[in-house]
């Protein structure tokens, strides 16, 4: 421990853990033998209650267990099969991103959105911009069209990560076959993807101001062709789960999370809806054209597992709604805003006209000039809130933004879920909470 | 309720303490005055207010600046649903305030984000450690005196870091700045100390 570095650091606090970090913890296992000998010499280790006192056991679950879902680490203390403490330890992905925010501009910082919550990077670039649009007071000049393909994007990232969601628990509590069935229909959204921005993964889509490019011909084709085979494979993965009696088992009465709790905790997204919360920022605090559209918001009854689950499922089948009624009304018409401060010019006035080629200069290497304030914006993204936030001393990069990332809060309430679960129920609880780690530890 | 009904109640209650900053965005921002009050407060905005959602903390550091730090809760209510944001400014000397945990369990993990990432103390909390980082990291790395690249440090048997080679960069420059060496952090080679 290097001592003479850290000013103030508290180095009782950080010996104790060193010493808990390390791999190999030495456990006193007292044999039979000396368990009858102690017993012999009247000192049973019997309680009052005439149950067995087991010893407690260190289990660390993680950073690489397939439960997981990435690099979460649970330090479990167990009691035989019963967990009495669970202490998470995050951080195993964590790149800095908000340092990286505050030496780039605005655009620049649209593809580490995509690596927050991977599993619907369409989702975050659009709260993204979202926020920095907030920034520079431009939220409302934002064309209609670009707004319905706004909502299209967030509704299709949320079947994405929901469909990975699903499988992924489902294959944890022992259902294999889900896991087969949603892949088939992630692999389609991400052909939508790659035919929309480029890539399939990683897709950047968004720009402060518009988005980096208008949807291809044929897209909405077979973004409608899509939406009838999605739900037939909704119904087809509910039929292998709803009534199924191993993964009810499984899931009901497992990791209740309280009204009371989840508020205080401070979750969001299905987590909180599960709980019975009613709360969905989509239709608190509508952005975009979300007050256009028609949806219904399913919540839980008891916060279950199972609860989390049907919340989810009925989630996807909404955002299909959405989609279809975006599809309708979707209006033509320009997809950037119409201001050369703002959005890059097209490129043929570029290299024609002098007024664009400074805008596209200015833009490159200084980006957006932003006023100084402050700005949060919440996005109900498929895990939760995802919300930035920016403080701007002026100029074209972020003095400050911190992303409140949801997996990260959903996660802080593992420590009081677990206790009191079998140990093979924490995949259930992690499973349900569907959190990605890219996002957690950002 | 409106933000700004939220922020006068606050203000009828606290008095001096407290002052509403102009409107930004359609934000509300009230500036609690004396950083040991901020539990006091948070317990009335919770208890009286209905702010019962605590949705970030997050942290600013204007180095050069005295003081040096501005701690930054972002409440919001699920009856109201209705956005305030309370800031309290921390001196670098004394780094320290009181925690909210005991008002929102949520706050637990952003204190101990705040306390790993720029290194403000936060007294009465239950578990203080880094979250982030692993124990035993020496620096606050969100701090703007810890530079882009990174700084080395080693801890034997537990973890090390060493500075990013980030070639390629510059990203951002100003027509007529310093050259990129001299402004940007991540182009510097960090001090060795």
């Amino acid at each position: 421990m290097p001592e003479s570095l850290a000013p103030g650091f508290p180095n009782r606090i950080s010996r104790f853990f060193l010493n808990r970090m390390s791999t190999v913890q030495d456990i006193e296992f007292k044999d039979a033998a000396a368990r009858a000998a102690d017993a012999f010499a009247g000192n049973p280790q019997l309680p009052e209650d005439g149950e067995m006192v087991g010893e407690k056991m260190v289990l660390n679950m993680g950073p690489s267990h397939p439960a997981t879902h990435g690099v979460l680490r649970i330090i479990l203390e167990l009691d035989g099969e019963i967990i009495s403490k669970a202490v998470p330890d995050v951080g195993y992905l964590h790149r800095g991103d908000e340092k990286i925010a505050e030496n780039m501009t605005y655009n620049q910082f649209i593809p580490y959105t995509d690596r927050l919550d991977y599993l619907a990077p369409l989702a975050n670039n659009v709260a993204y911009v979202m926020a920095v649009e907030k920034l520079l007071g431009i939220e409302k000049q934002i064309p209609e069209r670009c707004q319905y393909i706004r909502v299209i994007c967030c509704e299709l990232g949320r079947i994405q990560a929901h469909l990975l969601g699903l499988g992924a628990f489902a294959m944890d509590v022992g259902a294999l076959t889900v896991f087969l069935h949603t892949f088939t229909e992630r692999e389609k959204i991400y052909n939508l993807c790659e035919s929309l921005t480029g890539a399939r993964f990683t897709t950047s889509y968004t720009r402060v101001g518009g988005l980096s490019r208008d949807i291809p011909p044929g897209w909405v084709e077979q973004l409608r062709q899509f939406c009838d085979e999605v739900v037939v494979n909704f119904d087809e993965s509910e039929q292998l789960l709803t009534r199924n009696p191993i993964f009810v088992d499984r899931t009901k009465g497992l990791g209740v999370i309280s009204k009371e709790m989840a508020i205080d905790y401070g979750l969001s997204g299905p987590n909180l809806r599960g709980s019975g919360v009613d709360h969905d920022l989509r239709k608190k605090s509508p952005y975009l054209v979300y007050d256009r559209m028609e949806f219904d918001v399913p919540i839980g009854s008891v916060g279950d597992c199972y609860d989390r689950y049907l919340v989810r499922m009925e989630e996807m089948r909404q955002s299909v709604r959405i989609i279809r009624q975006c599809l309708d009304q979707l209006p033509g018409g320009p997809i950037n805003v119409s201001d050369g401060k703002i959005v890059l010019p097209p490129k043929d006035k570029v290299l024609t006209k002098m007024e664009e080629l400074i805008h596209q200069f200015m833009l490159v290497t200084q980006g957006q000039n932003a006023p100084a304030g402050e700005v949060y914006f919440g996005a109900e993204n498929p895990k939760g809130e995802l919300g930035f936030y920016i403080c701007s001393k002026g100029g074209g990069t972020p003095f400050r933004m911190k992303i409140r990332s949801p997996s990260f809060v959903n996660l802080s309430v593992l420590a009081e879920l677990l206790p009191g679960h079998m140990m093979s129920d924490t995949v259930a609880v992690l499973g349900s909470l569907d959190f990605v780690m890219g996002e957690c530890d950002r | 309720m409106s933000a700004l009904d939220l922020a006068q109640k606050l203000t009828a209650h606290f008095g001096d303490l407290l002052t509403i900053a102009p409107e930004f965005r359609s934000e509300i921002t009230v500036q609690v005055a004396d950083a040991q009050k901020i539990a006091e407060v948070c317990a009335f905005a919770k208890k009286e207010l209905g702010c019962d959602y605590l949705i970030d903390i997050s942290s600013l550091d204007h180095y050069g600046d005295d003081p040096r730090f501005t701690v930054v809760y972002e409440l919001s209510g699920i009856g109201h649903n209705t956005h305030i944001r309370l800031k309290t400014n921390v001196s670098e000397e004394k780094a320290e305030l009181p925690t909210v945990t005991s008002v929102w369990r949520t706050a637990n993990w952003h204190e101990r984000e705040i306390y790993d990432m720029m290194g403000i103390r936060f007294t009465g909390h239950p578990d203080l450690r880094r979250i982030l980082m692993w124990d035993g990291y020496p620096y606050f790395p969100l701090r703007k005196d810890f530079p882009l690249s990174g700084k080395p440090s080693d801890l034997p048997e537990v973890a090390f870091t060493k500075p990013a080679p980030l070639e390629g960069g510059p990203f951002v420059t100003v027509a007529g700045g310093k050259d990129s060496i001299a402004r940007e952090p991540r182009a510097r080679i960090p001090e060795q100390d």
